[in-house]
């Protein structure tokens, strides 16, 4: 469907390699497909045109291709002017970066956040979104001073009134306007000096994406976490959006920003959480400070327009699941019975605690932060710092064993006696093993059925949670305190199977669907209701056991099926294959080219039709317009595509809901080797730091001894292996062609070092040296950036000294710095010093890192400022 | 096999007397050659799935003989993948069955220096009773003056190949018992 | 019936010339280079389907590649090359010569297959789709095929003796087990973006034609198919290529000719000394008898 496909911050040959069987089947049709990544990978073999860019530096020739986009007015215009909010006007006091050193109005330097206040449109009451309400004492300070929190998940911040607007665009402080100017110094010239990418390959880039949007044609872009992981994640795809937005390629086929997940079910675990800050549906988890009762929570957004309207039948579904018959009208559906987040309780916070503090116990479930998170040393303190560690897992993983043979065991940092953590390995059952569902990167559920037991002790995760929670229940059973409620009225009753006693996983899927009143299973989340009589575990799940079927287990095969395949496995929300789709059809309705056809109105059968279930109220017409008083989703007018969001627009200025700014804006990662050229802010002023001993930062830019780091490496995945390796390095038949921990360093950079071809080479930062194989390669190029020539180094991060191939894991290097958004930690881009040979053992290690700190004059304080001096 | 050898099946006999003369193609079949059938025409069961590693969510068929998974491939009926496989998928099979799984319970005692058997129902046993004193020792109704109703005392780190319904078990779990740091690889 | 010599060089139907009654359409492999992205499923798929076991675990510098080449337990093998560009001038320009191509190589199933020809227990047999297996169950782990092989792909396998095939000669069957369940090749089935095709040869060869006169014309000029041509030296290949350079380039032999080509006419001189000596036995024969 796709003219152009663009794959930036992703490598998607390498990591989705079945999935881009569909990028070379558009490329056989005629599609252009570029990538853009520092490295010359299996994805750039394959694409027209590979454009290497300096690591962390993607708005800037994203801002690049929007001030394109705007300079040479190759906007989608009728499409801009009707589904964006690109004609909101913006309140008199919103100053932009450009005017404050790179810093947007509101910006307390002490707190290290913003008040967004000023960033909303003229005349419009605005309040930030329940997604960001964690952080820190912003959110709170801002939630106090908008009168009212809401809570509108992660869709879409609460808007209170339409805002002002002006269709012509001209309106000096018009969303439009703001953007140009905002974008102005995105210049190629600029790009080239920051990115080092020439001219002459911007002006192709610019050309082919451009060329292939409008009305007839649609340009696709297809990111994963080398777009996420930075201390500005949220802001790169906020730019993507802006331009697809601009471009016209949301929403329509061929089009899109499409996330290329990296797990199985990583958008299950977010639709489903097992995050701190969500519920079931993307429901926020509630703040203390803020919801002291179920009217708190919902208060605000049961004002709002579009489907975040119904949040209160959403939550009040989900509580009546949990709690069944405890949960009354009278007790507030057992609202008080959810704990209340004060902050950030992120997995980062939960280590630093542990380092700190200690105590208490942890469970890993699939997952090896020993090896796989960002300063993977401060990872194992703190899982020796605990009273008790479960772990889950196929293979011993080196979150097991750290206490036996860690790396701080090598260096004599701890001993083993010393390292009071009780360990608990329980192995676990594999997807063949159990039934269930993944949500796949297209948020379909896919059923996967059990073909065999488990074998020995392995088990299920459900199996797992569900007799522990039995059991703890009948530890409990007859406890009269107040804390206990919650666990002993919990629903908690599945029916058991098999000769393991395997919960029934169908029986889990059909609450997490829901019941109507009478019992039957809901069809859809239009039916959830807010007084108690419906139950739903997760509301945009509703509909996946419609008529009792599980829809997930569908397989109608795909040569049987249209090209949208809507029989096979289950999309949330409501089996819709591409969201909001309403935008492929013009504002009335008509589809805006032949070639681009996909939903659009039927006038005479009264509904919206086409090839996908229409992300669209199915009967409301193109013509209709609220009455004033209307509330949720029908004060979404007939033209207004964007139904989760409480305007329908699609946003290219975020007036709320971001917690760095509005718009994006290049700044340079924070430990990088050059200034800013945009701005005298260097670093994102709202990035969140750990100052710990075991977590010190580089000096950056043009502070003295950033010198001592004048390289950049990048960390990623191969092929060959998965993630921190628990499911690839224990396999023959992958180790085998990944055999061993390398580094892949560009021949220049081999000759300036001494780096030789398959011999060692030791990585350094302020936190660790770790080793490595050399694989010298042209695939690697120099940079030039801001006239000097950059040299970066490719690490690939699946390894650890468990399993069949081995070596040192390349997040030993990184240091946790977040996003402040979403608490992501930031891989991609930092800086570092890398020699020929092998690093040294034991103590000597320590001896030789401290070394580097001292040299670059590195202490507590350094890299830990918020505002530039 | 069930064929019986007799004189007659002698490669230099067939060789001469059948029409591969040179004695390269049929007459030199063996039995055994000749009867060859792909295993997967003999499992006792077809089991659909989907592969575990990235989220693209390729289809795979599981093939199942006397309770042993004894191949693991690409489902041509999937829309997403066709029936196709990347390195990872196709050793979907040695992930599940290879050498490397461990399957039984395994304990380290505080300050222990190696590992120790433990029965599984030991174990559970012994975590919920953990679970129980944790939640209870780090328990807050309050933070400065407002209501949390929580506990500092359980944390949990969860890979994202878990199942929905796993994740929906834990997180409902997990907030029963009050504790918020409850976090996942789609974090990290 | 063809000549003596035709059944060791040049075009003819295999599987037909090794005693098959009215034997299915010849099968093979089209494996178009220029769509494999050096995924490896192939390398993997095949192990898993055939059992063979880890060929070592070491990292060779090779690019990618770290299992090296085809030999008996790495049956399909994935190259990778990288192509040097000039010296370069201008850091960050894209060089317009690099190149990293990626190859899956695989037992190339020769019309005129040399390892089955000089086999002396009949191990290697030429299959009614006209692939060539080799036969556990018969060999006897001589090795003769071993330099037989114009391309160095059928080795012996070492390692303990108690793993499986260990002595015996092992390569690619052409997944023969999957074949006689009408199913593709584990590697074929595999392979995400259709770099390695399996299916009629005759229709293969209409395909990769297609293919490479579509590349040329899009200025691949160096696109070419290697193994396809029945009148090469190998009488055409069951498993051929589409490549983007010189074979040499991705380590194939640019000319393999079958090393028993010149058998007939081996066999022709071998039979007169034969028959001179059976002359001079009965001669010797009679004389005795006579005396």
């Amino acid at each position: 469907m796709s003219d152009c496909i663009v794959i930036q911050g992703s490598n998607m040959a390498e990591c989705h390699p079945v999935g881009f069987q569909w990028v070379m089947e558009a490329k056989a049709r005629g599609a252009r497909v570029i990538h853009v990544d520092p490295r010359f990978t299996r994805t750039s073999a394959m694409a027209d045109l590979h454009v290497p860019l300096r690591a962390g530096t993607d708005i800037a020739l994203l801002g690049g291709l929007i001030n394109y986009v705007l300079t040479h007015e190759k906007d989608f215009r009728e499409y801009v002017v009707a589904y964006t909010n690109a004609s909101a006007i913006l309140g008199e006091d919103f100053v932009d970066t450009d005017d404050l050193g790179g810093l947007f109005s509101g910006f307390d330097a002490q707190g290290r956040h913003y008040d967004p206040s000023t960033w909303a449109y003229e005349d419009a009451q605005m309040v930030p979104s329940a997604g960001d309400r964690e952080q820190t004492h912003a959110s709170a300070k801002r939630a106090r001073d908008s009168g009212a929190p809401s809570a509108a998940g992660s869709h879409g911040p609460t808007l209170e009134a339409q805002p002002n607007i002006d269709l012509t665009l001209q309106h000096p402080r018009c969303v439009y306007q703001v953007l140009k100017r905002h974008f102005s110094r995105y210049t190629p010239q600029m790009v080239e000096q920051v990115c080092g990418i020439s001219p002459e390959q911007f002006d192709q880039l610019a050309r082919a994406v451009t060329e292939n949007s409008g009305r007839e044609r649609t340009t696709a872009f297809c990111y994963a976490v080398g777009w996420t992981h930075h201390t500005v994640g949220v802001q790169y795809i906020r730019a993507a959006a802006i331009l697809q937005s601009l471009l016209g390629n949301i929403g329509r086929p061929g089009g899109g920003i499409l996330a290329l997940r990296g797990h199985a079910s990583i958008q299950g675990s977010t639709d489903i959480p097992t995050l701190f800050n969500l519920l079931p549906g993307y429901i926020p988890m509630p703040h203390a400070h803020e919801h002291e009762d179920l009217d708190a929570f919902i208060e605000q957004d049961a004002q709002t327009k579009g489907f975040w309207g119904n949040m209160k039948s959403y939550t009040v579904s989900l509580l009546k699941a949990w709690w069944g018959d405890a949960a009354t009208a009278e007790n507030d559906y057992c609202f008080d019975y959810l704990p209340r987040i004060t902050g950030d309780h992120s997995t980062f916070s939960t280590v630093s605690r542990q380092v700190e503090q200690g105590g208490g116990g942890y469970f890993l479930v699939g997952q090896n932060p020993a090896v796989g998170t960002a300063n993977a040393k401060m990872q194992r303190l703190g899982l020796a710092n605990l009273d008790w560690l479960v772990v889950r897992d196929f293979v011993m993983i080196e979150s097991a064993t750290f206490w036996q043979d860690g790396p701080e065991i090598q260096t004599g940092e701890l001993r083993t006696a010393d390292i009071g953590t009780e360990v608990f390995f329980l192995p676990a059952a594999a997807h063949t093993e159990k039934n269930g569902s993944f949500t796949n990167t297209q948020r379909m559920l896919q059923w996967h059925h059990q073909a065999v037991e488990p074998a020995g002790d392995a088990r299920s995760e459900l199996w797992f949670y569900y007799h522990l929670g039995r059991r703890i229940r009948e530890k409990l059973a007859g406890s009269t305190q107040e804390m206990d409620r919650p666990v002993l009225e919990l629903t908690w009753d599945y029916p058991v199977e098999g000769p393991l006693a395997e919960p029934s996983a169908e029986a889990v899927l059909a609450e997490i669907n829901g019941y109507d009143a009478k019992g039957e299973p809901l069809a859809s989340y239009t039916a959830l209701k807010d007084d108690g009589s419906t139950t739903s575990g997760c509301w945009i799940y509703c509909g996946v056991n419609e008529d009792g079927v599980n829809q997930a287990a569908r397989r109608k095969p795909g040569s049987e099926q249209t090209w949208v395949a809507p029989e096979w496995g289950w999309a949330w929300p409501a089996n819709r294959r591409t969201l909001y789709n309403r935008a492929s059809a013009d504002p009335a309705g008509r589809p805006w080219s032949e070639r681009k056809k996909y939903v659009w109105w039927d006038e005479d059968a009264g509904r919206w039709t086409g090839h996908d279930v229409p992300d669209f109220e199915v009967t409301k017409r193109p013509d209709y317009r609220p009455p004033p008083d209307a509330k949720a989703q029908a004060a979404i007018a007939g033209n207004e595509p964007f139904i989760m969001q409480n305007d329908g627009k699609a946003w290219l200025y975020v007036p709320t809901g971001l917690a760095d700014g509005p718009l994006p804006t290049h700044y340079e990662p924070p430990e990088s080797p050059f200034r800013n050229a945009f701005y005298h802010q260097q670093a994102n002023p709202t990035r969140q730091i750990y100052p710990m001993p075991v977590n010190r930062y580089h000096p950056s830019g043009d502070e003295p001894g950033a010198e001592v780091f004048p390289f950049v490496f990048t960390t990623y995945r191969l092929t060959e292996h998965h993630t921190a390796g628990g499911m690839s390095r224990f396999l023959h038949y992958l180790s085998e062609l990944q055999p061993e921990f390398f580094c892949e360093v560009s021949p220049e950079l081999a000759a300036e070092r001494g780096l030789e071809h398959t011999g060692w080479a030791t990585i350094v930062t302020a936190r660790a040296a770790i080793e490595a194989r050399v694989l010298v390669t042209e695939r690697m190029r120099p940079l030039q950036v801001q006239g000097r020539t950059l040299h970066q180094i490719g690490l690939p991060y699946h390894w650890g000294a468990n399993g069949l191939s081995t070596g040192d894991a390349a997040n030993e290097l990184l240091s946790a710095v977040l996003d402040v958004n979403v608490h992501i930690h930031a891989t991609k881009s930092t800086s570092c010093d890398i020699l020929p040979g092998r690093r040294p053992r034991g103590p000597a290690l320590l001896t030789f890192v401290e070394g580097y700190r001292q040299r670059a004059g590195i202490t507590a304080e350094t890299g830990t400022e918020s505002k530039t001096p | 096999m069930g064929v019986r050898k007799t004189a007659l099946q002698w490669p230099v006999l067939r060789q001469i007397t059948g029409p591969d003369v040179l004695g390269r193609g049929a007459a030199t079949r063996s039995a055994h050659s000749a009867q060859l059938s792909p295993r997967t025409a003999h499992a006792d069961k077809l089991v659909k799935s989907v592969c575990p590693f990235c989220a693209v969510g390729c289809g795979q068929n599981v093939y199942v003989k006397d309770g042993a998974v004894t191949q693991i491939e690409g489902d041509p009926d999937s829309p997403v993948s066709r029936g196709r496989l990347c390195p990872k998928g196709s050793a979907s099979k040695e992930l599940v069955t290879g050498p490397s799984r461990q399957y039984r319970v395994k304990y380290r005692r505080p300050h222990g220096t190696h590992w120790e058997d433990l029965e599984l129902d030991t174990a559970m046993d012994m975590i919920a009773d953990r679970v129980i004193a944790s939640r209870k020792k780090f328990w807050a109704w309050e933070q400065d003056g407002k209501r949390v109703r929580r506990t500092s005392g359980l944390a949990s780190l969860g890979g994202a190949t878990l199942d929905n319904e796993e994740n929906y078990l834990m997180k409902k779990l997990y907030t029963a018992l009050g504790a918020v740091e409850v976090e996942n690889q789609a974090r990290i | 019936m063809t000549s003596f010599a035709n059944r060791l060089f040049g075009p003819l139907d295999p599987a037909t010339e090794a005693g098959y009654l009215d034997p299915p359409t010849r099968k093979g492999f089209f494996t178009d280079t220029s769509v494999c992205i050096g995924c490896k499923a192939c390398e993997v798929a095949c192990k898993e389907w055939n059992a063979v076991p880890e060929d070592g675990i070491s990292l060779t510098g090779m690019s990618y590649d770290n299992s090296v080449g085809l030999g008996a337990s790495t049956w399909r093998h994935v190259a990778f090359i990288e192509q040097p560009s000039g010296a370069r001038e201008h850091p960050g320009e894209e060089s317009a010569s690099f190149r990293w191509l990626m190859e899956s190589d695989v037992c190339k199933h020769c019309t005129h297959a040399a390892c089955l020809d000089v086999c002396p227990t009949g191990a290697l047999m030429r299959s009614e789709f006209g692939t060539v297996v080799v036969q556990n169950d018969v060999c006897n782990g001589c090795g003769y095929c071993v330099p037989a092989c114009p391309y160095g792909v059928i080795e012996r396998r070492e390692g303990p003796k108690d793993e499986p095939a260990v002595g015996l000669a092992q390569k690619c069957t052409l997944c023969y087990d999957r074949l006689k369940g009408d199913l593709e090749p584990a590697c074929a089935k595999a392979c995400p973006t259709q770099s390695i095709q399996f299916g009629d040869l005759d229709e293969l060869r209409v395909r990769a034609k297609g293919r490479v006169d579509q590349l040329v014309e899009a200025g691949v000029s160096d696109a070419q198919l290697y193994g396809h041509d029945p009148r090469d030296g190998v009488g055409g290949a069951g498993a051929f290529f589409l490549l983007l350079d010189r074979p040499e380039v991705y380590g194939l032999p640019p000319d393999p000719v079958v090393t028993t080509k010149a058998l007939p006419q081996m066999w022709r001189q071998a039979a007169l000394a034969a028959a001179t000596l059976l002359v001079g036995s009965l001669a010797a024969f009679v004389e005795r008898r006579n005396r």
